[in-house]
């Protein structure tokens, strides 16, 4: 029997048992991002949002969803990828993948795709819970999801990167925490960018989170920090960079084998 | 006969510098059961790692049942599986699910039908609902068996299969390996264990510093490099061996009480019987006599201590 130029029941066995190992802890997978964001609406939408005024026509409650939407989906995408490929080579039943016939696209695939998948329920369970508690209205619920996905695919080709390029838990945890939620936080998660000083606003525009954040907000509010074009452009230029690192890492087997 | 792995000139450097396989060429057959004996850092599981795709080599080509192993890597991996040397489990998988995952990653299609042979044949099935990690150590090495397995591979890598495992389990393991073999599964497997490189294997080869040193038939190899010893127990004991037995090089043992005769088995019919009428015509009484055959790890010591000191 000849293998198959696709190997299909390979990226499925991995995607099914990726999820699987979600579906066992899925109540916490969820709960914890929920709780988490369920309290940035309280303090942020609620207790402080009352007192501020609408930003470009949006209750600031509104605002806020996008922003907190995002804060999510770039941490657990980046962390559910990283784990996703840093396990197997922790507990060093990588030498399976390795020895299979598996491509490096079938792998990224089944890996990215599994990760993909959990961070874009994610987001779509936190933007219920929002709706929830304040009132959304979704203009363009076709580019909400395809940013959605994109972004989120784009953050789980970053963790896989970092899942490959980390000797330890701790390191898994350095990127996420020490770089994607402060830029985050400063990419205007919270207010628009608009809101800043000249200045600032100039500092910002480097900040690659601003178009991220700035084309969901759009999907959602038809208005961003900056054009839709621009901010689509900078999203797939950054899926393109991380998915050309990741087809090198499997290319040269950097850090998966000797 | 065409061989179902066809190695030649593999070599591989690490970027360390390290040389851990010297060009090393081999032929495996259809069907046998292959041991690779070889101190610990003698380059047994870089060559089994090389061809199972989790090592890449320096230069060198590997066929697998007829394919390139990194032209056709596809076609190649498809045929072989892989029992590693390390105890790795996803440890929080059900032995079924484990099984299964192998089974597709390895491009086949469902067949629980199979999957329960396997576990079956491994006394696995009433185990097949447990968690990994409350497997004890010997049933978690027949679920890296059964993993290898779930693709029906034709070739089969035991990176050392009993490592670790109790006397009993042991004895199962060869069994199950016998059995593959029957069922047409060619077996090449390293082990630290001479006896079961001696009880299982129909061919040997010996691998230390990252060169092959020797591949032959077992039955062959004990004979062509045993050592055999004949013992005459005296009635008398002797201070010295007699002048006229110089020519048998013989040595004295247990104080005086033995006379010892050591020769390659080739030259097994010349040398006893001149030796014992020779005994006989100088009037030395002997009470016994016994031979013993040196084992495949005298054999094994002897090959890599003489390389060694090379």
């Amino acid at each position: 029997m000849n293998a198959p130029s696709f190997n299909a029941h390979g990226v499925w066995a991995i995607y099914r048992f990726e999820l699987g190992r979600w579906f066992r802890t899925i109540w916490q997978s969820l709960a914890t991002p929920v709780i988490t964001t369920s309290l940035y609406f309280v303090v942020f939408g609620t207790a402080i949002g009352s007192r501020m005024g609408d930003i470009e026509g949006v209750s600031y409650g509104a605002y806020i969803v996008p922003g907190l939407i995002m804060l999510t989906v770039f941490t657990e995408s980046i962390f559910n990828a990283a784990f996703g490929i840093y396990f197997p080579k922790f507990t060093g039943t990588i030498y399976e993948l390795l020895s299979a016939p598996v491509s490096a696209f079938e792998a990224v695939l089944a890996y990215v795709g599994a990760a993909v998948t959990k961070s874009v329920v994610l987001g779509l369970v936190i933007l219920g819970t929002a709706s929830l508690i304040v009132p959304i209205h979704i203009e363009h619920p076709f580019a909400m999801l395809t940013f959605l996905v994109l972004i989120s695919a784009t953050f789980c080709l970053f963790g896989f990167i970092i899942g490959v390029l980390s000797n330890n838990f701790e390191q898994m945890q350095v990127v996420p925490m020490l770089v994607v939620t402060p830029l985050t936080f400063l990419g205007g998660a919270f207010y628009s960018i608009n809101m800043l000083a000249p200045f600032w606003q100039t500092v910002a525009h480097f900040n690659p989170v601003v178009y991220l954040i700035s084309g969901f907000r759009w999907s959602f509010f038809g208005k961003g920090d900056v054009g839709i074009e621009v901010s689509l452009a900078a999203t797939f230029a950054m899926f393109l960079v991380f998915l050309g690192v990741v087809a090198w890492i499997f290319k040269t087997g950097y850090r998966l084998k000797n | 006969m065409t061989p179902i792995v066809s190695i030649q000139n593999l070599t591989k450097t690490y970027k360390s510098g390290l040389q851990a396989l010297k060009p090393t060429s081999l032929d495996i057959r259809p069907g046998e059961i292959f041991a690779l004996l070889g101190p610990n850092g003698a380059g047994k599981t870089t060559l089994i790692s090389i061809i199972c795709g989790i090592v890449t080599p320096t230069s060198g080509t590997v066929i697998a049942d007829g394919h390139d192993i990194q032209e056709e890597y596809r076609d190649a991996r498809m045929k072989i599986g892989l029992v590693p040397q390390e105890l790795t489990s996803d440890r929080f998988e059900t032995v079924w699910n484990t099984v299964r995952f192998s089974r597709g990653l390895f491009g086949r299609a469902p067949d629980d039908a199979y999957i329960e042979k396997v576990l079956r044949d491994l006394t696995l099935w009433e185990k097949r609902k447990d968690i990994l990690q409350t497997l004890s150590g010997g049933m978690k090495r027949r679920v890296m068996i059964a993993k290898a397995l779930s693709h029906e591979p034709s070739i089969l890598f035991l990176d050392e299969p009993t490592a670790g495992v109790d006397v009993e389990l042991r004895r199962d393991m060869w069994a199950l390996v016998r059995r593959l073999r029957d069922d047409g599964v060619t077996i090449i497997l390293t082990t630290h264990y001479i006896d079961e490189a001696e009880e299982m294997a129909d061919r040997i080869g010996v691998i230390n510093k990252g060169e092959l040193i020797l591949v032959e038939e077992k039955a062959t190899l004990i004979k062509k490099l045993g050592k055999k010893q004949l013992t005459l127990v005296l009635q008398e004991p002797m201070t010295a061996v007699p002048a006229e037995l110089a020519e048998w090089n013989l040595a004295l043992k247990d104080g005086g009480h033995e006379l010892e005769y050591t020769f390659d088995a080739n030259a097994e019919r010349k040398g006893i019987a001149s030796l014992l009428r020779r005994v006989t015509d100088l009037n030395i009484g002997f009470r016994d006599v016994h031979t013993t055959q040196s084992s495949l790890e005298d054999i094994f010591v002897s090959l890599v201590s003489e390389r060694g000191r090379a």
